[in-house]
């Protein structure tokens, strides 16, 4: 009888990591392409995550599961179960043992953010974890011929605006965000109303924008391609219309799109918010209250005339 | 303590108001009877359930396709405010407190709350809470449209300029539902620690009554933050201050601060009470006492101290400084430990029972899986850079529907099916309450689940449009939403026949140990016919021993 429920136990628990260690690895696919150094640290922290909660999931309803199968009261069986009130051993390992689990994984994140090293605002001190770990950009890869300054984001009601910095101090302007690939990207995140969200999925990555502020970001895009850009704050009518293209392209190409922008007369950008905005009674069945009115289209010197077009990710 | 004074002896059980309605009539009145309060809490919040649930299926309509061209954007932001706040604090705050109403005096032998008309003084702020949220819709600029977690600088933005606008009558709501609550709180906690019955000590309580003592006293420390909160953005609104606001100098990053610091806690205000429905169903329906009663007790007031350090958890996106972003990591993956206690207790106190799968222990046994769940997912979202990816994504509306559909409405549920026959003498449809658990069920899956996959994706939450690549899940989960809608008529119907028409219950149809079945169904007004002594443990399933030492006196006339 016990050498049985032991057989059954460790053949169970076997199972159980089985599937545990599979949806690990299926944890995977269910992201946008890794397009950030960052996102590979995160993907690998989330599957480790996943397989660990599946394996408690598991456990967990496989113990119900069994009491539900097995141990159903006859139609007239009126008695009790075993009056088992608690076991102090029992008690103190599912105590410890959930400790020990939620201090590893709260170290391994704290690891990984180390590594991230996205900065971020209000940075007082930046703590670093000393030797153990090189920051998620390995190498240095700044080249000479690319400006190491930041971008400037500058979002509004409902627009983003990215300011590149050039040599006459004028600033070069866009509404599609280019970066190059590979190298490590120094935005200054600003906004001019409310708060609004700079997140980009295949990054992985997200930052509050707050009024007042000006917020380091820090980020290295490892995969070249055309991503989306979503605001992440609730911003008010149009929050869910705020996206733009964020294009990672070689240094080369980088250059050659930076000085084709610096050549450009500035002209209005496509803006999602302000043309329904104009077109807002022939929108929906339901027409709506008064609001903010959105911001007439941005007047940028890179200024593409159709909504953001990256594919799905 | 069995000295009871002659006139707790006497035989006058006259209802307390003369002349008070004793049928239906009476839940239409200003009744001090925690009982009558109870079940105006619960029926009142359930209709609440029902608008909430009217504009979820409005959300779930827009999102099935992925343009905006259901209903305008202001409307779309309008319904998922309003469902927010109408969900939490016209639902589940107030049909908890029902509950809590209804079970505490019986289950701690009292014969009412320590100050019954500040009980239904508080019962009776929810409709005028209700009326302000839902008069919003007729003002000019529509309700607010600003989140359940009204954000400034949106919230401050005004675009009617009118000084009565749906913002303003959804912060009247709030600090008014705020007053009602602090008034609840005074209540039960007076009631629980003043009120027990002779030898009902602290660990013969019922481990319901803990979580509620510890629910209350969140209430307690956590609302006086929320009013600040509240109030300071009211006056930014109404009276030109700027607290918040950043044109001049305000700092509305501190607004998120106040509010967090209640509103986390506050998650537990809802999900201690339904631990506390599970510890208490679990040992009925498998027979068994409840595992580690004591440490289950207890760990409930662990997790309120916990509660109240880890709010900055909504905040790691919001310009938190990276050391804060890893100390209240730290801070809020502690709260799994007691938490994980209660989940292993009641799996071993279902382990080899004798169960019955009635309609209470279905909902009972699902929502402890759901809530295993959402346990998981919340564990990823306290690590600091998985949250950074998924912080305002579908990921986290799924995360926390499987909280509030998924264990908080599938408690409730279990504690209605449960506590029926005590409160209205009468027996439901057993089949009709399987149908509305096996329809609840499959509904909560294919709704909240797909949402956990379109988060990862990069959906974010709280837009009215969005890209063609979630509509799959998105389509899913708008079934699984409508499916929803349609499962409470089956309880509907349940609950109303029954009433009306079922079968006579008895006092006990559980076979349960607890004061509450040991008198008629339903109680009679003053509840305890003489006080009960206690002289045993809350579970003593399997054990044969008796709880109280005057049985016989506790009703006028036992059966
Ligand atoms: C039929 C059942 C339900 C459905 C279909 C549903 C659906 C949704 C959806 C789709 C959202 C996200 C809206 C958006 O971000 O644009 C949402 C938000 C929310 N829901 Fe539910 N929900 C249901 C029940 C509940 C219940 C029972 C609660 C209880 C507390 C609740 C509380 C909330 C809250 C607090 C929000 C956040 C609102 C905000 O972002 O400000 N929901 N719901
Ligand atoms: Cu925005
Ligand atoms: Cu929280």
């Amino acid at each position: 009888m016990n050498m049985r429920l032991i057989g059954t136990l460790v053949g169970a628990t076997i199972l159980i990591t089985l599937a545990s260690l599979w949806m690990g690895q299926q944890a995977y696919s269910w992201f946008p392409p890794e397009a950030s150094a960052e996102s590979k640290l995160i993907d690998d922290l989330f599957s480790f995550l996943t397989a660990l909660g599946t394996f408690i999931f598991l456990g967990v309803t496989g113990m119900l599961a069994y009491s539900v199968l097995f141990y159903r009261a006859g139609r007239y069986d009126y008695s009790d179960g075993p009056p088992i009130e608690g076991n102090v051993t029992l008690e103190i390992v599912w105590t410890a043992i959930p400790l020990a689990l939620v201090i590893w994984i709260a170290a391994y994140s704290y690891q990984v953010y180390e590594q991230m090293d996205v900065r971020g605002p209000m940075e007082l001190v930046h703590l670093h974890m000393p030797e153990t770990m090189e920051a998620a950009y390995a190498e240095p890869m700044e080249m000479a011929s690319l400006p190491s300054a930041k971008i400037a984001v500058q979002a509004k009601q409902w627009a983003w605006i990215f300011h590149y910095p050039s040599e006459n101090g004028e600033d070069i302007t866009s509404t599609e965000l280019h970066l190059p690939v590979d190298h490590r990207i120094k935005l200054a995140l600003t906004s001019d109303d409310v708060l609004h969200g700079f997140y980009v999925p295949a990054f992985r990555l997200k930052q509050d924008i707050i009024p007042n502020k000006t917020i380091d970001f820090e980020f290295t895009p490892t995969r070249i391609g055309t991503y989306r850009l979503r605001d992440s704050q609730y911003s008010g009518t149009y929050f869910a219309a705020m996206q733009a293209d964020v294009v990672v392209e070689s240094p080369a190409d980088y250059q050659s799109w930076l000085a084709d922008a610096a050549g450009r007369v500035p002209s209005p950008a496509y803006n999602r918010a302000s043309s329904e905005y104009n077109r807002a009674a022939e929108q929906t069945v339901v027409r709506g209250w008064e609001t903010v009115p959105p911001a007439s289209p941005p007047v940028v010197n890179y200024a593409p005339k159709q909504a953001p077009a990256s594919p799905p990710a | 303590m069995a000295n009871i004074s002659v006139e707790e002896l006497s035989g006058n059980r006259a209802q307390p108001y003369p002349g008070a309605p004793d049928n239906w009539k009476r839940f239409f009145t200003f009744s001090t009877d925690h009982k009558v309060i109870g079940i105006q809490y619960i029926v009142t919040s359930f209709v609440f359930f029902l608008i909430g649930g009217l504009f979820a299926m409005i959300i779930r309509g827009e999102l099935i396709t992925p343009e905006a061209n259901l209903v305008d954007r202001t409307i779309y932001n309008a319904m998922f405010t309003m469902h927010g706040s109408v969900m939490l604090f016209l639902w589940s705050f107030p049909v908890l407190v029902g509950l809590a109403n209804y079970l505490v005096p019986l289950m701690i032998g009292a014969r009412d709350m320590a100050f019954p008309r500040l009980n239904a003084a508080a019962f009776w702020m929810v409709p005028v809470v209700g009326l302000l949220m839902m008069s919003s819709f007729f003002v000019p600029g529509g309700p607010s449209q600003s989140g359940w977690w009204a954000y400034p600088p949106v919230s401050l933005q005004n675009p009617t300029g009118n000084l009565i606008n749906g913002q303003v009558l959804w912060l009247l709501a709030v600090a008014i539902s705020g007053v009602s609550s602090i008034m609840g709180a005074v209540n039960f906690v007076t009631t629980i620690f003043k009120m027990r019955a002779p030898g009902m000590t602290f660990f013969r309580m019922p481990a319901f009554v803990w979580t509620v003592l510890a629910a209350q006293l969140i209430q307690l420390f956590g609302l006086p933050a929320l009013t600040a909160g509240a109030v300071m953005l009211l006056l930014d609104i109404v009276a030109g201050t700027s607290f918040f606001r950043p044109e001049n100098g305000g700092n509305p990053i501190l607004y998120q601060h106040f509010f967090w610091f209640y509103s986390h806690p506050a998650v537990y205000v809802l999900a201690l009470p339904v631990f506390g429905i599970f510890s208490e169903i679990f040992p009925v329906y498998a027979r068994k006492p409840l595992f580690g009663y004591r440490v289950v007790a207890v760990s409930s007031l662990i997790i309120t101290g916990l509660s109240a350090i880890v709010w900055v958890h909504h905040m790691y996106a919001s310009g938190t400084p990276g050391w804060m972003r890893m100390l209240f990591m730290f801070t809020t993956m502690s709260i799994s430990v007691p938490t994980g206690i209660k989940i292993f207790a009641w799996t071993a106190t279902v382990f080899r029972g004798k169960l019955r799968l009635d309609t209470p222990m279905l909902f009972a046994l699902a929502g402890v899986v759901n809530f295993v769940f959402a346990g998981i997912t919340g564990i990823m979202l306290g690590s600091v850079p998985v949250d950074i990816h998924v912080n305002n994504t579908y990921f986290v509306v799924g995360h926390f529907h499987y909280v509030v559909y998924g264990t908080v409405v599938f408690g409730i549920y279990a504690a209605l099916y449960h506590w029926f026959p005590k409160m209205t003498g009468r027996m439901y449809y057993e089949g009709l309450g399987k149908v509305h658990f096996w329809l609840t069920w499959l509904g909560t899956t294919l709704n909240f689940l797909p949402m956990h996959p379109v988060g990862l994706m990069g959906m974010p939450r709280r837009v009215a449009s969005y890209d063609p690549e979630f509509a799959f899940w998105n389509v899913l989960a708008s079934l699984g939403g409508f499916l929803l809608g349609l499962s409470t008529l089956p309880f509907i119907l349940n609950m109303v026949s029954s009433w009306i028409q079922g079968e006579k219950a008895g006092n006990n149809p559980w076979r349960a140990i607890g004061l509450e079945w040991l008198i008629s169904s339903p109680p009679p007004v003053e509840n305890f016919e003489q006080l009960p002594i206690v002289i045993a443990e809350p579970y003593g399933y399997g054990k044969d021993e008796p709880l109280v030492s005057n049985l016989a006196e506790l009703s006028e006339s036992p059966g």
